[in-house]
Parts: C-alpha cells; structure tokens; sequence
C-alpha cells in the first residue's frame, strides 16, 4: 500500500461476484471496501418490495444442483471457498422442467436432476438422436473451463454430434436463455459449463429465494471485517502509467487503493477510467423483459403444479438475439418458484409465475415517462399470454379471479438498477476469462470475466480473488 | 513443537477448509490428495491459513511440501519452531 493507500483492495459493485471476492479477500486479511451505488446489494441478481409485497430479481433457480456428499462438483468448491455450510444455503430441489417448442409445446423433453431422466426423454422422442446425445454429454463432461483455450461456435462443436436442428435448438434454448452474451449461439466452454450447471447437475433455490443468499455473503464478509460503503458510487478512476492510481466517488471524493476488482462489467468499468484506454469492450445486446404476477392460491391449484421451469419457443427455428421490436414474445423462459420442493410443512406464502422473454433496449429507453408506462401495459398480456401457451390451459377469467398482484421489468429497468449498458444481462460478448483490463491492478469479475448465474457469479469472485490478488501476495 | 503437534495445526486447517470431509483416518505417509477431495485451491487455502493463523509462508514453488501429513510436518515444524515466542 503506497503512504496515501485507504485499502488494500476496492470494490466497485456489490454484485454476488465482488461480494464473494470480498469474502475471500477479506477472509484473509486484505483491507477491502465495497463501492455501491445503490441502497441494495445482489446486482443483477437482487430483489425489491412494492406494497410489502417482496419479489425476486435475476434469480429463477440455482443451477449446479447435486446430492449432499457429492464430491468435486462446483457447488463443493463454492462453498469451501466461502466457508458456507451446505444447510446454510437451504437448497431446494426443483420437481421438474421442460423445454417445449412448437406452437403449443408439441415438441416437449423433460428434465429433473436426475440426467438419466433426460437421457431417457431423448431416446424416446429423438431416437436417433440418442447416441450423439450420450457423446455430448462425454464430451461435456470432460471439457475444462479454462481461460487458455480459445473460444468456439458451441453450435459447430454440437453440430458434430447431433444432426437433428430440433433437438440442436432445444438443447442450446436453456444454455443461451440462461447464459449467452452472443446472439445465436455461445462459446462452447460456457456452453459446457451450463449444460452440466442446468442439465446435468440440476436447478434448486433457497426457500427464501436470492435474499437468503445475499444475507449470507453480507454476514461472512462483516464477520471477516469487510468495509460496505452503500449510495457511494465510484464516478471514475484514475489511471497513471497503466495503473489504477485512485477511485474518485460520486460525492467526489477521492479513494486509494492497491487492487481494484470491478464487477459492474467490462464496458461499463472501461468508461470509468481516465484517460480512457485505448479499446474497450463492446456493450452486449441481449436483455429481457419479465412479467410477474402474484395469485391467492398456489400454482398447483390452477393446474399448474408439475413445472419449475419451461423454456419454450413456438417458430421452427430458435431465434436468440436482439429483437426488432420492443419484445420478441415467440420464445422465452418461465418460471414458478412455488414449485421446487421445499419439503414438509413449507410452501410459498403465494402462487407467483414469472415470464421472461428477449427484448430490445433501444426501444425501450428512449420513451418518455407515459409512453414507457403504456407500452409496459400493452406487452405484460402479450408476454404472459404467450407463455401460457406451454402451460395446461386456465381460462383467462380463472386467472384474473386469481391475480392479486402484477409486476414487470423491462431493458430499462435494468439498466437504471444495475447500469449495464443496453441492460444486458450476460454483459458483453468480449469476455476477460483471466480478469484482466487495460490497468494492471484493475480486475474484472462477474459476467464480463465469463461466468454468469448465481453459482457462476460467485465462483468468478472467488477465483479472480485468488488467482489475481491472493496467489501474488 | 513436535511434528506430531504439527501434524494437528495442519489437520485443524483441513477440517476447516474442508468440513464435509472424513479425516479420523488419514494416513500421514500418504498423499492428501489421494485419500481426501482437495483441489488447488483447497492448498491455495491451507496456505493462506497458515500465514493468517501463524504468520508462516509458503512459497508457491514449494507448495508441493505439503502434499502428505508426513511431508507437512517436515517442513513445517522447524518453521513453527523459528517463529519468535508469544510475549
């Protein structure tokens, strides 16, 4: 620490990835601070009340689900790393999800955490598809997520093993609808990351949802004698001679610090620094709307008890990217978080049913107040209404008698929440696998070192603490 | 301190770092690696713990010295014995 140094290690974003580098670096010992610019931690992954009403945001399930006792699996490292007991995070399995394409879902595989059961769904609707199946999974398994290769077409790699562009898409519709910065397609490391974090690992939440784990991360870092500064956002930073020199806040005040560990994403952090580097990441285009609506009885009681998750597209082909429109409603995911089993004796106080489709900033962001008002009302029947579709029918009248609450997030919202650019959520398609910036001492982690979701978010922390700030110490 | 009491620092880190895990029967000649899961960053966190708790370090190149109880206490003991003693 230079003679004007504050802190050993700054944090700008109290996103699940700087939360759990700060746990870490806090943990042994590093003089760290968190920069928030808003009164919520979580980012991306968080969550807000309206009418003492509390819902979820980014979270619809936990992938990397496995047995308690399971040895060297993701979730085992996470939770080492962190020094969280596996009960601590009260993981909750799902029942089941399904992918469903066509126009009604005709199309449809099932999958719990259990991967024969897909295996099994393969072979019986893609019988000739079985074999290749299997290999993929081989391969899958066998694929190491490392910064050292170069990244590929997931698509030309599972075009190999597969030749069926049904079963193509609606394996690659879970993986980009979760994961997926590039319009189309992914890289084929992520791809394998989240093909074994969803399909074969498995989807779980805490009954309490994201705030179980944020109340989580916050008491571990406190505990370890991490600094929080929350409503304090870092306006820039200053560069001299390849460092990161100083951290000038809102207020403009001015910090110091020896490492600085960005998790507000690669775009957004290059606009901070000046002078400006000489190339910075582009902003991603791949974002999504979400309608929430609230019902008085549990989803199981509209006939809606068997799925947790349903990721369903109704056109020929799945077509991921940024859409001309405000919304694409023909594909998207939804979710009920009513049904994972909480076991005995424990229920969700009400029936809750999330859809989320792709959405285009642009048309979103420019609207004056009013007309942003009115083009959220005329999209949530379309967006909840093409969701359905994959879901048994309830008659339109039966589902309003229900209804006590509805909420919707658009682009915009979460770019005002979250600042990232075009409120993309996966960030942009240029990675940093290692972390690195144009500064020396300025570290990159989250979505935009390329680890997305709740377990991945926190392992990006983890191993870009590790590996760019303890090993060197 | 005797290489036996050594042995017991290391177990108590491991237990911490790894609570999930068996370690009543070790055997101390054997890599840890090999009757336990630990990856690298679970020795990354041996490691850090050793300097957190008892201010010794541990060189990257010579992390290898850790693998067994055996080979820990070796290496570890004369350094726990050069520290200097508590006030």
């Amino acid at each position: 620490m230079n003679s004007r140094g504050q802190y050993d290690v700054a944090i700008i974003g109290a996103g699940l990835s700087g939360l759990a580098a700060g746990v870490r670096l806090a943990h042994f010992g590093k003089r760290v601070c968190l920069f928030e610019r808003h009164n919520v931690v979580g980012g991306l992954n968080s969550f807000y009340a309206i009418d003492g009403r509390k819902y979820d945001v980014g979270l619809h399930a936990v992938t990397n689900w496995v047995a308690p006792g399971a040895k060297g699996t993701p979730l085992g490292t996470l939770l080492r790393q962190l020094r969280i007991g596996r009960e601590e995070l009260d993981l909750c399995p799902q029942r089941r999800s399904r992918i469903a394409f066509g126009p009604r879902g005709e199309a449809a595989l099932r999958f719990t955490n259990d991967f024969a059961f897909l295996e099994a769904e393969v072979a019986a609707v893609f019988p000739r598809q079985a074999d290749g199946f299997r290999r993929l999974a081989r391969l899958v398994r066998e694929t190491v997520y490392s910064p050292a290769s170069a990244p590929a077409s997931a698509r030309e790699v599972v075009r190999r093993h597969l030749d069926d562009p049904l079963l193509e898409d609606m394996i690659f519709c879970p993986v980009l609808m979760y994961a997926s910065a590039w319009e189309h397609d992914v890289d084929f490391r992520l791809f394998a990351l989240m093909f074994r974090a969803i399909l074969l690992e498995g989807l779980c939440r805490p009954f309490e949802g994201i705030r179980l784990i944020l109340r989580l991360l916050l008491e571990k870092y406190r505990a370890a004698g991490g600094e929080r500064r929350m409503k304090c956002g870092v306006r820039r930073i200053v560069a001299r001679e390849g460092r990161a020199r100083a951290l000038v806040l809102d207020s403009g005040e001015e910090i110091a610090a020896a490492e600085v560990l960005s998790c507000i994403g690669g775009p957004e952090t290059a606009e901070l620094v000046e002078p400006a580097p000489a190339a910075s990441p582009a902003p991603g285009v791949i974002t999504f709307v979400e309608t929430l609506s609230v019902f008085n009885r549990p989803p199981a009681e509209l006939g809606w008890g068997e799925d947790t998750i349903v990721f369903f597209n109704d056109s020929e082909r799945l077509d991921y990217a940024r859409p001309e429109a405000p919304v694409d409603p023909r594909s998207g995911v939804i979710c009920l978080p009513n049904n994972f089993d909480f076991g005995e004796g424990r229920a969700l106080p009400e029936g809750v049913l999330r859809a989320t489709c792709l959405a285009n900033y642009d048309r979103w962001a420019g609207l004056p107040e009013g007309a942003y008002q009115a083009q959220k009302r005329a999209w949530f029947p379309r967006v909840q209404g093409s969701a359905c579709r994959f879901l048994p029918p309830v008659a339109e009248s039966e589902l309003a008698a229900a209804t006590i609450a509805t909420d919707m997030f658009t682009p915009r919202t979460v770019n005002r929440f979250t600042g990232r650019r075009n409120g993309a959520i996966y960030g942009s398609p240029d990675k940093s696998l290692d972390g690195s910036t144009s500064l020396s001492n300025l570290h990159l982690c989250g979505a935009d070192q390329g680890l997305v979701g709740i377990v991945g978010a926190m392992l990006s922390g983890i191993t870009v603490a590790n590996d760019r700030i303890l090993r060197k110490a | 301190m005797t290489k036996e009491e050594c042995k017991q620092r290391v177990l108590d880190i491991i237990a911490d770092i790894a609570p999930d895990e068996d370690l009543s029967n070790l055997k101390p000649d054997v890599r840890l690696r090999d009757q336990v899961q630990l990856d690298s960053m679970d020795f990354l966190d041996i490691v850090m713990e050793l300097r957190k708790r008892y201010g010794i370090e541990v060189p990257e190149a010579e992390y290898g010295q850790l693998a067994s109880l055996d080979s820990s206490a070796e290496y570890l003991t004369p350094k726990f014995n050069a520290l200097p003693a508590k006030p």
